[in-house]
């Protein structure tokens, strides 16, 4: 179990859910996954994916300037 | 015990593909959508960079197809292939920049790829005979299933039987008599269907999922081609077009001037691609330069930034222009008059 940051800052979203996918693509069940990015709209778009995808989002925050997603990748079946 | 079939949707997160998806699901079909981002897509929250909409309730509508439809969306990022397609289109262009039947083509040969990939049986997609003027035609529909590679492995529900059949309806993996007939450019048997269905809070019905559909941003990215001396371009610059109004004074340069405080920050992070300008006197937008200035051509943008800022009825502004080598020259300018800023500058 490890955990990972994902900087998608910049990106516009579909783009931080893409690259959140291919990250989580080759991590293992129960590695964490910290997703910073500065579109909002990431803050629905990536747990809407992780929902979809049987992924578990832990916690989201925002700050002024950036949105945080901690994903728990669970079980491969949600992968592919 | 019969072979679980599985098919892949391409899932654009209109209402068409909802449906054509719903209809495939009820015949017992496991069904995976998948979304191609190809760079120009409306779906990305690019209307949520301006600070005006942030009230707004900001969703990728793909995704929300995928879970209203309970069955996984794989996004699949198309931006670097898509080049090819834009830049030759073997069928042209529609009314603007859109190569819809070459894109619809090119899609649909990357999921036939993906069921090869993904052991997936065949595809489907939501289109409708005679709905869009390019693509989507009885002429052209054979021409995206022979030119894709799919063939009869390229499913239709919502008009498959206007259509020949197809092999999941040969095979019986979905019975025929249970797809649709819809046909033409009329939405409301789509309404109705999804009234059936439950579906409430879809995206508006016939609403473009593409930029390259959009006059002003089909003449932004021409514009950008033609004062470059290639056609290819990057995400950023797919990016730049959807933000700020765009100025041309000169052959050399555009400026890209944000238009409220959402535009202005998003662009602050291009800083350090870009020279940009803005006022140290007054609070004003941020202006990026697409392109290389002369001196002279620097006091012109500094004068027409400062048009937009808190000072342009000011005899005099300062102004702050930085460069990409990390120079800096400030300016004491007179903001032009709207007057002056000829309509023709703007792209």
């Amino acid at each position: 179990m490890s955990r990972h940051t994902l900087d998608a800052k910049r990106l516009l979203c579909p783009m931080p859910v893409i690259r959140a996918q291919d990250k989580i693509k080759t991590l293992s069940v129960g590695d964490v996954l910290e997703v910073v990015c500065t579109d909002p709209g990431a803050l629905q778009d990536v747990p809407a994916w992780c929902r979809i995808n049987g992924h578990k989002v832990l916690e989201t925050k925002t700050t002024d300037d950036e949105v945080f997603i901690i994903i728990e990748v669970m079980a491969a079946e949600g992968m592919k | 015990m019969s072979k679980q079939r599985k098919a892949v949707s391409l899932i654009s997160g209109g209402l068409d593909s909802l449906l054509a998806t719903k209809v495939i699901l009820d015949q017992g079909i496991h069904v995976e959508g998948i979304n191609f981002f190809t760079g120009f897509c409306v779906e990305g929250h690019t209307h949520a960079i301006r600070k005006q909409d942030k009230d707004k309730v900001k969703r990728n509508n793909a995704l929300w197809s995928a879970e209203q439809l309970g069955i996984k969306l794989h996004i699949v990022d198309v931006i670097e292939e898509y080049k090819d397609v834009l830049l030759n289109p073997k069928h042209g262009y529609g009314q603007n920049m859109n190569p819809c039947l070459d894109c619809k083509g090119f899609m649909v040969k990357k999921a036939v790829e993906w069921i090869k990939e993904n052991d997936f049986d065949f595809i489907i997609t939501g289109e409708v005979v005679g709905q869009r003027p390019m693509s989507q035609r009885k002429e052209t529909m054979p021409i995206i299933q022979q030119e894709s590679g799919a063939g009869d492995l390229l499913l239709r529900p919502l008009c498959a039987k206007n259509l020949p059949e197809t092999l999941p309806e040969r095979e019986g993996w979905v019975d025929r008599e249970k797809l649709l007939d819809f046909s033409g450019r009329t939405r409301k048997p789509q309404m109705a269907l999804a009234k059936e269905f439950n579906f409430e809070g879809y995206a508006t019905p016939a609403g473009g999922c593409c930029f390259l559909t959009d006059k002003n941003y089909s003449d932004k990215l021409v514009d950008m081609w033609q004062h470059r001396s290639s056609r290819d371009y990057e995400l950023d610059d797919l990016m730049m077009l959807k933000v700020g109004r765009h100025i041309r004074p000169n052959d050399n340069f555009k400026m890209i001037v944000g238009r409220e405080q959402g535009e202005n920050k998003f662009m602050e992070g291009y800083r350090k691609m870009y020279p940009y300008i803005h006022s140290i006197s007054h609070n004003g937008p941020l202006t990026l330069i697409d392109g290389t200035m002369s001196e002279e051509d620097a006091v012109l943008a500094a004068r027409i930034a400062a048009r937009f800022g808190q000072g342009r009825d000011d005899e005099e502004v300062e102004m702050a222009v930085n460069y990409l080598d990390g120079t800096k020259t400030i300016l004491k300018v007179k903001p032009m008059s709207k007057e002056e800023i000829l309509k023709a500058w703007y792209v």
